[in-house]
């Protein structure tokens, strides 16, 4: 299913990115090439198959493995904030988020 | 979880059975909930950063929470322990095999650009929370209740309870324009659990609320704060006429206090009547409840903000929980509320509104247990906690836990209150002596305060040959069958013996003597 | 031995030389810094820094003087830049990441480094920006060339690494490998790289691209000098990696002597079966690489192994299984660059959402761009069963296949590339063009699986072509020790580039 600019514009939204026109029209050509290439997934029968999320699940069943309730991080505000673009009184500043 | 509007027959069959509630305006009121709970685990669910509430911005967050480049995900078991006892608790069914997910959307309080949480595989599946509302009272004549209000048992079925983190905060004062970011928050374990739609009224939204408060505050999974953000529900409410198709619910977010629940789900049901009567559809929305304005309205709506393109998340593999866990969990668990005040009911004979007072949290049931196993006088305890006792709390801001007056303190007042020794008003005397720490014992009290009522009928019985001697004239009445005058009398005689007497039997005397 | 050999010597005899005392660590280092300075046309390196480097070399040699001893102490290594490291700069080959500094090492770093294996690091090298790309052009900073023929690509990610090592600007040199990462650009520069089975090295501190497939491993000039690396590199991280394998760390070098191969003397891989997947050896592999492929596969049939023909049917569908997966899971990962904690922040925007559109489009480059809105659009709602889930479905079908090939052979060969490095620029308008180039590598990932390339010889132009080796799960000291007999015999991995 070809792509159109509404997607584009929808998708370069969620993703928080902006595409300036002339980029708009080359995205849009670049990536219906890519979903015919994908649409080559159609052809294989995947009835009844579970989906592969871990790799190693192949070999068995993986779980995910569970640490003690213990405090260990300690205060690395300063460090952490080193390379922050705005900080104030130990906040990150970020333009007003309105509700 | 979402929930689609639904064909009329499907929601009916899901609610076969079930009553409706009273009507508002004509129009059944649906209600349904999500709560997010923050979980008492010392570290977070990710990280090992503390939960503790109050550090300065920004102390309590590791490179996980700061979602700093390379950063990785480690879940906390305590997390997980605390979602199969609220499981277990509900009568739910907990998940052998549970799948985490990222729930996609751009925020600045959301670290990653995306939610850890859990989309299709909860671990707690079903559940139900049961309580019991005061009655809607056919008329509503201000009969004054000579008992108890008739109580109705409800049950609202769970769907699901599921693990995920808290996002941490955005500050808006002191900053013009700005908005400071604070992730000590971030990553906080969050069991957030949805009901049905099967509330009925704002009370009894309360209500389930309440309950839910009290279950998880219970089983100590959850502090319940909810000045501190510990407990925080959300209402999904729509209206329609009965038999019509479901209405469209609108969201209030942001539910934080009991007081204001019933009032903003109040104002939102007579807001969508009335634009439902004025020929206006009602737009699915997000709202939230200004307290100052008694008034719900909707939020600045985020584009897009449905599509969270969840998929399961590659840093973490399945959930396994084992059944030898939950069982070990089971077995491990106190009692429940509900289950000990039906114990309350069978054992100890009270009313199941006292019982459910007595089981409004842990400390009052054990406080309850230890008074009335001692005095075994179960009734009497009740009747003391939930009056003086409570009264003296409450204006103290403290509760059972920290209270001066012991268990034993009121067992033993309550039996020299049953064999005789005192009287009610003597009682409160020994009460107040020892609500501040003037005595030890409430023998030792009753004796130092000489607030023995008196027993030795012959000394009693010269007391009233004198008051009725010095009473000539109220006697004459008394005979006249005025019963003010008899009550003069009692009143004298009570006089006299400093109100040591037991007054029944003071009246009982007169009356023989008067004939 | 004259000093200026010193950049002629493996990792191992770098090892032993300090061992001996023969040489301090600080003359290596300081030899090693010379060079990369004199290189410095090649592109590899995005960040040095000799007073850092320096310091670590004379800790390694106080530690020596001391009298410890250990296989990797005091010998130079480099960090591809997807590795975040203290000491360093972090960019990723981004400008997202431009002046980052990270509070914490990589794990891997950590296990290489001061606390570790006690090598000293010589900075950070160039990669295509977050991993993304397979000619290391598309580097925010500036393109790699490859030492063999500097018009031409080393390959990507991890061009930067492998273009250093190939040019003995340091001896050896971490990777990632999501897609091919790893082996595609050792095999276009000649040197030997290894990507173990998924969940074998930590991720941790590894700038995150695609989760379910990322992995860190070593490129050097031989298998044993890889196998010496990844003793150190791999090995559980417990508390860090939810996705790390709870699998003690093996020492792969002494393990690769005694490679479980079977056979000995003249015919150390006698009882080895190697299977041909034939969809590897078809019409998209051009004339000179399979050559060169045959040309090896003859030798190891010399060392006593058996060629068996295998089929890998779901190849060509890796590629856009791969491509709906990787850029899904890369567009999530990549959302908290947004310009509030660290990174980019644009210089002019007006509210929230403006903030987080300029920020991100002005720190990413247009490769990163497309596979975010790629895999933004295969999650989006609607497209997620069609496209995800369907791809995650044929995922575990692919790996299937892989276990239906491995009851026929023990290890599975072919090439790594379809062609030998191409020009610089010669792809960068056709991005399917080049996700095409990965045939032969996105499967085994997929699957999870260890792979390794070795060289094998030269095709066009004179570049070098690797050979690929492909394992079952934790064979890493099967591939190892494999590869370490063909290189006994041969000496393909010995040549270097002129000028180098």
């Amino acid at each position: 299913m070809a792509l159109t600019s509404q997607d584009i514009e929808r998708v370069a939204n969620l993703a928080r990115l902006e595409l300036r026109p002339d980029e708009t029209d080359r995205v849009l050509g670049q990536l219906n090439g890519f979903f015919a290439l994908v649409a080559q997934m159609d052809a294989v029968n995947t009835e009844g198959i579970e989906p592969l999320a871990h790799p190693a699940a192949v070999l068995g069943q993986v779980a995910l493995r569970l640490r003690d309730d213990i405090v260990s991080e300690p205060n690395q505000r300063e460090e952490s904030q080193k390379s922050a673009p705005a900080v104030e009184r130990g906040l990150f500043l970020v333009p007003k988020v309105i509700e | 979880m979402s929930q689609q509007l639904s064909p009329v027959n499907s929601f009916a069959q899901m609610q076969a059975g079930r009553p409706t509630g009273p009507l508002v305006q004509g129009y059944e009121v649906i209600i349904g909930f999500e709560t997010h709970t923050q979980l008492t685990t010392q570290s977070k669910i990710f990280s090992r950063a503390s939960t503790a509430f109050g550090a300065e911005p920004n102390t309590q967050a590791s490179a996980v929470d700061f979602a700093l480049p390379g950063a990785l995900p480690v879940m906390n078991k305590g997390a997980v322990q605390r979602a199969i006892e609220f499981g277990l608790a509900v009568n739910a069914h907990i998940a052998e095999s549970s799948v985490f997910a990222r729930k996609n959307y751009f925020y600045p309080d959301l670290p990653k650009g995306y939610q850890i949480s859990q989309f299709e595989i909860p671990v707690v599946q079903g559940g139900v929370v049961e309580f019991f509302l005061p009655s809607t009272p056919s008329t509503s004549s201000g009969q004054a209740g000579s008992g108890q209000a008739a109580l109705e048992k409800k049950s609202v079925r769970l769907v699901r309870a599921h693990l995920e983190e808290d996002a941490g905060k955005s500050l808006h004062e002191d900053f013009i324009g700005q908005s400071g970011i604070d992730l000590n928050r971030a990553g906080t374990p969050l069991l957030e659990i949805v009901t049905e739609p099967d509330m009925r009224s704002s009370a009894e939204a309360v209500a389930y609320a309440k309950e839910l408060h009290k279950i998880v505050t219970w089983i100590g999974i959850c502090d319940g704060n909810m000045q501190e953000g510990s407990f925080r529900c959300d209402a999904n409410v729509s209206v329609r006429k009965p038999g019509e198709a479901l209405g469209t619910r609108r969201e209030i977010k942001n539910l934080n206090s009991f007081k204001f629940m019933q009032q903003a789900i109040d104002y939102e049901v007579r807001w969508q009547i009335g634009q439902i009567e004025d020929g206006h559809a009602i737009q699915q929305a997000t709202v939230l409840f200004d307290p100052d304005t008694g008034e719900t309205r909707s939020m600045r709506t985020k584009e897009d903000a449905a599509d969270y393109r969840y998929f399961p998340d590659p840093d973490l593999p399945p959930l396994m929980i084992g059944r030898d866990w939950v069982e070990k969990t089971r077995s491990d668990m106190t009692k429940l509320p509900r289950e000990m005040a039906n114990e309350f009911v069978e054992q100890y004979g009270l009313s199941e509104s006292d019982a459910s007072t007595m089981t409004q949290n842990h400390a009052t049931a054990v406080y309850f247990i230890a008074a009335s196993n001692e005095s075994g006088l179960p009734k009497l305890v009740c009747n003391w906690m939930m009056g003086e006792l409570s009264r003296k709390l409450n204006a103290a801001d403290t509760t059972f836990a920290y209270s001066q007056v012991r268990p034993s303190h009121i067992a033993n007042l309550v039996k020299r209150i049953a064999d005789g020794t005192i009287s009610n008003n003597a009682a409160k005397q020994v009460f107040d002596a020892i609500w501040n720490v003037e005595g030890h014992s409430v023998d030792e009290i009753i004796e130092r305060l000489g607030l023995k009522q008196m027993s030795d009928s012959s000394e009693l019985d010269k007391i009233i040959d004198e008051v009725l001697a010095a009473n000539a004239k109220n006697v004459e009445e008394v005979r006249a069958g005025n019963t003010k005058a008899m009550n003069a009398l009692v009143g004298q005689a009570m006089k006299a013996t400093k109100g040591k007497a037991n007054p029944a039997q003071v009246n009982e005397m007169l009356k023989k003597k008067l004939g | 031995m004259s000093r200026t050999d010193l950049h002629d010597l493996s990792v191992a005899q770098l090892a032993a030389q300090l061992a001996a005392r023969e040489v301090s660590s600080v003359e290596v280092t300081q030899h090693f810094l010379n060079r990369i300075q004199q290189h410095d046309g090649l592109g590899a390196f995005l960040a040095t820094d000799a007073d850092v480097s320096l310091a670590q070399a004379r800790a390694a040699d106080a530690r020596l003087a001391l009298g410890e001893r250990a296989p990797l102490l005091g010998v130079p290594l480099a960090h591809k830049d997807i590795f975040v490291t203290r000491d360093f700069p972090t960019t990723a080959g981004s400008k997202m990441l431009a002046h980052y500094r990270s509070p914490f090492d990589a794990t891997v770093v950590r296990q290489l480094g001061a606390q570790g294996a006690g090598m000293v690091s010589l900075g950070k090298l160039n990669c295509d920006e977050f991993a993304m790309g397979s000619g290391n052009d598309n580097s925010a900073y500036q393109p790699v060339h490859n030492p063999w023929d500097t018009t031409r690509v080393p390959g990507g990610s991890s061009g930067g690494t492998a273009a250093a090592v190939a040019a003995r600007l340091v001896p050896a040199a971490t990777g990632s490998d999501t897609g091919g990462s790893i082996r595609q650009p050792a095999s276009l520069t000649g040197i030997t790289g290894i990507k173990p089975t998924y969940g074998r090295c930590s991720r941790y501190g590894m700038v995150a691209f695609a989760s379910s497939l990322d992995q860190a491993g070593p490129m050097a000039r031989s298998a044993l000098d890889c196998a010496l690396l990844l003793s150190a590199m791999a090995g559980p991280d417990l508390d860090r990696d939810s996705t790390s394998l709870d699998l003690p760390a093996l020492n792969y070098a002494t393990d690769l002597i005694a490679a479980d191969a079977g056979g000995s003397g003249s015919a150390p891989l006698k009882g080895l079966r190697i299977g041909l997947p034939t969809q590897f050896f078809g019409a998209g592999c051009s004339a000179d690489v399979l050559q060169a492929v045959r040309g090896a596969l003859a030798e190891f049939e010399k060392l006593g192994a058996t060629l068996v023909d295998v089929s890998l049917p779901l190849t060509e569908l890796s590629i856009p299984v791969y491509y709906v997966i990787a850029p899904a899971e890369a567009s999530s990962n990549l959302s908290r660059f947004d310009g509030v904690r660290y990174g980019h922040r644009a210089a002019n925007y007006g509210d929230l959402t403006d903030m987080y559109k300029k920020s991100r489009s002005e720190g990413f480059g247009d490769e990163v761009t497309r596979r975010i809105m790629i895999g933004t659009y295969v999650l989006s709602h609607g497209y997620y069963d069609a496209y995800y889930l369907k791809a995650q479905k044929i995922r575990r079908l692919i790996a299937e296949d892989f276990q239906k090939a491995f009851a026929q052979c023990d290890i599975i060969a072919g090439p790594v590339s379809p062609t030998v490095a191409w020009k610089i620029g010669e792809k960068s308008d056709d991005p399917v063009a080049s996700y095409l180039a990965d045939i032969y590598t996105l499967s085994s990932s997929l699957a999870g699986l260890p792979g390794m390339s070795v060289p094998a010889g030269f095709g066009a132009h004179g570049m070098p072509v690797g050979l690929q080796l492909i394992g079952n799960y934790f064979k890493e000291a099967q591939l190892l020790g494999t590869a370490h007999q063909f290189q006994l015999a041969t000496d393909w991995h010995t040549h270097r580039p002129p000028g180098f």
